[in-house]
C-alpha cells in the first residue's frame, strides 16, 4: 500500500463537496469483491471524515476532544487508530459513528452524510455502518436470548422472527460459535465468546464497514488473539472496512493495514502500518513503540515517557506534545503543526519534517 | 537461608451451587527476601485467589488448606487481629484499578499517613513528611499539595502511583501486585513498571507480579509461575522460560501474544477459553487445548517436576523437550 492514505485521499477529493463525491463513490464501493491489499490504496473509501471536530463540555469549560481529523477507511482495509487515553481514539470511533455531534467538518459513510444520533431514526443507508463495543459483558442484553439478539437487526430490517433466527444460527456459526448457541444468555459465553456474539450482531446487516471500539482489550491473552483474527477474516471475507481503535499497540501492529497515532485529539503520525512501525518518524510514535514490553526474556524495561496527557481543556500552544517531547526546541510552543509527507507516511512534526516537501496545513476546527 | 514467603500445597475451594470447587489446586512456591516473582496464566486459572489467600482476604466460606510461611510464621489460620497487623505492615497489595483501590473522599495525607500511624506508631508530623517523601518517590510532582488533594484529582496513572506509596507507607518487606498496569497506557505502564522495579532494588523489598502479560513480567521478573486451571503448569527463570517454554500452556500464551519485531503474521491464539470453576477437565487440566495431548493426559494428573535447576514442569510427555 504505498497510497498515502487518510489525508491523501481527503487532499485529492476536496472534501467541501460531499454529496458529489458519493456519486461516484457508490458505484466503486459495491462492485470490488474480496479487496487485495495491494488494491485498497486505489478504491474509494467506504468511510471518510475530515475536519472532523468535537466539542464536549458545559457552557464554562468546553473540551475540544477531537481536533480537526482527517481519516478514510477503504473496503478490505483496517485502519489501527492508538493513542494514550484521552487522546481522543474513542471519540474519534463515535463522531464516525454518527454518535457524537460534531462541532465541524464532516463525516460521510458511502458518500452520504452520517448524521448525529437524534431521536428520529437513523437513515436506513446507516445500516451498513456498525460498531462492535468494548465491554462485551455490557453491550449484549443480559435477559434475552442470544438467538434473539442478533435476529433484532434483521427484523429492524423487515425480516420475519424466524427469518432473524435462521440467520442467527449462520452468523454464529461464522463467528466461530455453534448454531445452538441461538437458545442460550449471554452470560452462559466466555468475555471471548460474548464479543464473538456482539460481532455477528453487527453482521446481520451485511456491513460494509465496522467501527470496533477496543474490541479486543476487555479480553484474555488468548481470547485477544482470536477476536483479532476473526476481525481480520471477516474483514477479507467480506470486504469490510474496519477502524480498529485499541490501546494496545502490538495489536494494531499485527492485524492494521494502516496505523493513526492520535495524541490530544489530533493525528501526529499516519501511514502504512509496516513503515510506521518499523521506522516511527514522530518522536510520540517512537516513545510508544519504545514503551512496549517486549517478552522476549531480555529482561528489558520498556522506556519511559514522562508526564501525562495534558488537560485538553486547556492544550499546550504549537506542538501539543512539546511538554513532553525529548526534542522539543523554542519554535515548537509557537508553531501550529500540520501533517507533512515524510517517508512514506504523515507526520505532524516540523522538527522530523524539515527536511523539506510540502506542508499542508492541519484544519482545525 | 529460608525464603520470606513460603507457600506450600496450597488449596483454595469456592463455594458454588454445584458444592465446593477449588480455585487453586496444590500450588507450592516460594519468594527469597528481596526476590521478584511473576505469577501468568490467563484469567480463572487461580492468579487472584493466590494472592487473596496471602492476605486473608478470600470470599466467605472458602476453605483452605497447605501452608503459607511469612518469614516461617504460618499465615493461614491467623484471626483477624493477628492479620491486620500483617497486611500492609509486612505484605501490601497494589491492586489492578487505582480508581477502586483509594477511597474516593478521603484526601491522599489521610490514606498515606494511616496506615502508617497505626502499623509504625510515628507522630502525626513525622508521619505527614514520610508520606511527602513517598509521593517524591514515586514521582508525583508538587508532593505537599497532592497530601491535601482527592484521587479524583488525579490521571489513572498518577493514581496507581499513589495506590503505589500507600502499600509502600509501612515498609512492607513483600509487595503483591495484581495486574497493577493492565488498566493503564503503554506509556504510563512503562513509568510504573521502572518505578516497582526501582523500589524494589533500593528496598530490598520482594514482590509478586500476577499479571497475564508475558511482556510485562519479561521486564520485571526474575522468575516466573505459569499457573493453569488454578495448578502449577511451568515454572522456572523467566528468561529461560519465555525463551524455550517447554509447557505447551506457556508456549501457547507466547504464541498468541503479538510480537512488536515480527511481521504481520496471524496471531496463532490457544484454542478454547480457560475451563470455568467446577468443570476442569481430568488428568492435565489443559490437555483439551493441548495440541500435543496424548492418551495418558486425559487421565494422569501431572505434577510439578524438576527438569533443570530451579525449573518445574508438570507436563510428563514433554513434547518441546526438543524445540528451542
Amino acid at each position: 500500500m504505498s497510497e498515502p492514505g487518510g489525508r491523501g485521499a481527503a487532499c485529492t477529493e476536496e472534501p467541501s463537496s460531499p454529496g458529489q463525491q458519493g456519486a461516484t463513490r457508490e458505484g466503486g464501493t459495491s462492485k470490488r469483491p474480496g479487496g487485495e491489499r495491494g488494491q485498497q490504496g486505489a478504491s474509494e473509501p467506504v468511510l471518510n471524515l475530515s475536519g472532523v471536530a468535537v466539542d464536549y463540555g458545559r457552557r464554562g469549560r468546553r473540551v475540544r476532544a477531537l481536533d480537526g481529523v482527517d481519516l478514510s477507511v477503504a473496503r478490505g482495509e483496517i485502519v489501527g487508530l492508538v493513542g494514550e487515553s484521552g487522546c481522543g481514539k474513542s471519540t474519534l470511533a463515535r463522531a464516525a459513528m454518527g454518535l457524537e455531534p460534531l462541532a465541524a467538518g464532516t463525516v460521510t459513510f458511502e458518500g452520504r452524510p452520517v448524521p448525529p444520533l437524534g431521536r428520529r431514526r437513523r437513515p436506513e443507508y446507516l445500516r451498513g455502518l456498525q460498531m462492535v463495543f468494548q465491554d462485551p459483558y455490557e453491550s449484549l442484553n443480559p435477559r434475552r436470548k442470544v438467538g434473539e439478539l442478533i435476529a433484532d437487526g434483521v427484523r429492524l430490517g423487515g425480516g420475519s422472527r424466524q427469518e432473524g433466527l435462521r440467520r442467527a444460527a449462520e452468523l454464529l456459526e461464522r463467528v466461530g460459535l455453534p448454531a445452538t448457541a441461538v437458545d442460550s444468555y449471554p452470560h452462559e459465553f466466555s468475555g471471548g465468546q460474548r464479543q464473538r456474539i456482539a460481532i455477528a450482531r453487527t453482521l446481520v446487516t451485511r456491513p460494509s464497514c465496522l467501527i470496533a471500539d477496543e474490541p479486543i482489550s476487555a479480553l484474555d491473552a488468548s481470547a485477544q488473539a482470536q477476536i483479532a483474527n476473526l476481525l481480520g477474516e471477516l474483514v477479507k471475507d467480506a470486504d469490510l472496512g474496519l477502524v480498529l481503535v485499541s490501546h494496545d499497540l502490538s495489536v494494531v501492529r499485527q492485524v492494521a493495514d494502516r496505523v493513526a497515532v492520535m495524541y490530544l485529539g489530533r493525528i501526529v503520525e499516519i501511514g502504512d502500518t509496516d513503515t510506521v512501525w518499523g521506522s516511527p518518524r514522530h518522536p510520540y510514535t517512537e516513545a510508544l513503540v519504545a514503551a512496549i514490553p517486549r517478552a522476549d526474556g531480555a529482561g528489558l524495561l520498556p522506556v519511559d515517557l514522562p508526564g501525562d496527557v495534558p488537560d485538553p481543556a486547556n492544550p499546550p500552544a504549537g506542538c501539543r506534545f512539546h511538554p513532553r517531547c525529548p526534542l522539543a526546541q523554542d519554535s515548537c510552543r509557537e508553531l501550529d503543526q500540520r501533517l507533512v509527507r515524510v517517508a512514506g507516511r504523515e507526520i505532524a512534526c516540523h522538527i522530523r519534517s524539515a527536511s523539506g516537501s510540502v506542508a499542508r496545513v492541519q484544519p482545525s476546527g | 537461608m529460608g525464603a520470606l514467603l513460603q507457600v506450600d500445597r496450597l488449596t483454595v475451594a469456592l463455594p458454588t451451587r454445584s458444592g465446593y470447587q477449588k480455585a487453586v489446586d496444590d500450588l507450592s512456591f516460594a519468594v527469597d527476601a528481596g526476590e521478584v516473582i511473576g505469577i501468568a496464566g490467563e484469567s480463572g486459572s487461580g492468579k487472584t485467589i493466590t494472592a487473596l489467600s496471602l492476605f486473608g482476604l478470600l470470599p466467605h466460606g472458602a476453605r483452605v488448606t497447605g501452608s503459607i510461611l511469612l518469614d516461617g510464621a504460618e499465615l493461614l489460620g491467623l484471626t483477624g487481629r493477628q492479620l491486620r497487623a500483617i497486611r500492609g505492615r509486612h505484605i501490601a497489595m497494589v491492586s489492578q484499578d487505582p480508581s477502586t483501590a483509594l477511597h474516593p473522599i478521603l484526601p491522599i495525607g489521610t490514606q498515606l499517613t494511616e496506615h502508617m500511624r497505626h502499623h509504625l506508631g510515628v507522630s502525626k508530623t513525622e508521619a505527614r513528611s514520610r508520606a511527602a517523601g513517598l509521593l517524591e518517590t514515586v514521582r508525583i510532582p508538587d508532593p505537599e499539595q497532592a497530601l491535601r488533594s482527592y484521587p479524583g484529582q488525579f490521571s489513572g496513572g498518577m493514581r496507581q502511583r499513589i495506590a503505589i506509596a500507600v502499600a509502600l507507607a509501612a515498609e512492607p518487606r513483600l509487595l503483591v501486585a495484581d495486574e497493577p498496569t493492565t488498566a493503564l497506557d503503554v506509556t504510563v505502564q512503562a513509568g510504573i513498571l521502572r518505578l516497582l522495579d526501582r523500589l524494589c532494588r533500593e528496598r530490598g523489598m520482594a514482590a509478586i507480579f500476577i499479571t497475564h502479560d508475558l511482556g510485562v513480567m519479561s521486564a520485571t521478573a526474575r522468575r516466573l509461575c505459569v499457573m493453569y486451571a488454578g495448578r502449577l503448569a511451568e515454572a522456572g527463570p523467566t528468561s529461560q522460560l519465555l525463551a524455550r517454554p517447554r509447557h505447551p500452556y506457556t508456549r501457547g500464551l507466547l504464541d498468541a501474544l503479538p510480537h512488536p519485531e515480527a511481521g504481520s503474521a496471524p496471531l496463532v491464539p490457544i484454542g478454547g477459553s480457560p475451563p470455568s470453576l467446577g468443570r476442569v477437565p481430568a488428568g492435565c487440566p489443559f490437555h483439551p487445548r493441548c495440541r500435543y495431548a496424548q492418551q495418558s493426559c486425559a487421565t494422569d494428573r501431572p505434577e510439578p517436576e524438576p527438569i533443570a535447576e530451579a525449573h518445574l514442569l508438570a507436563c510428563p510427555p514433554d513434547p518441546l523437550r526438543l524445540t528451542s
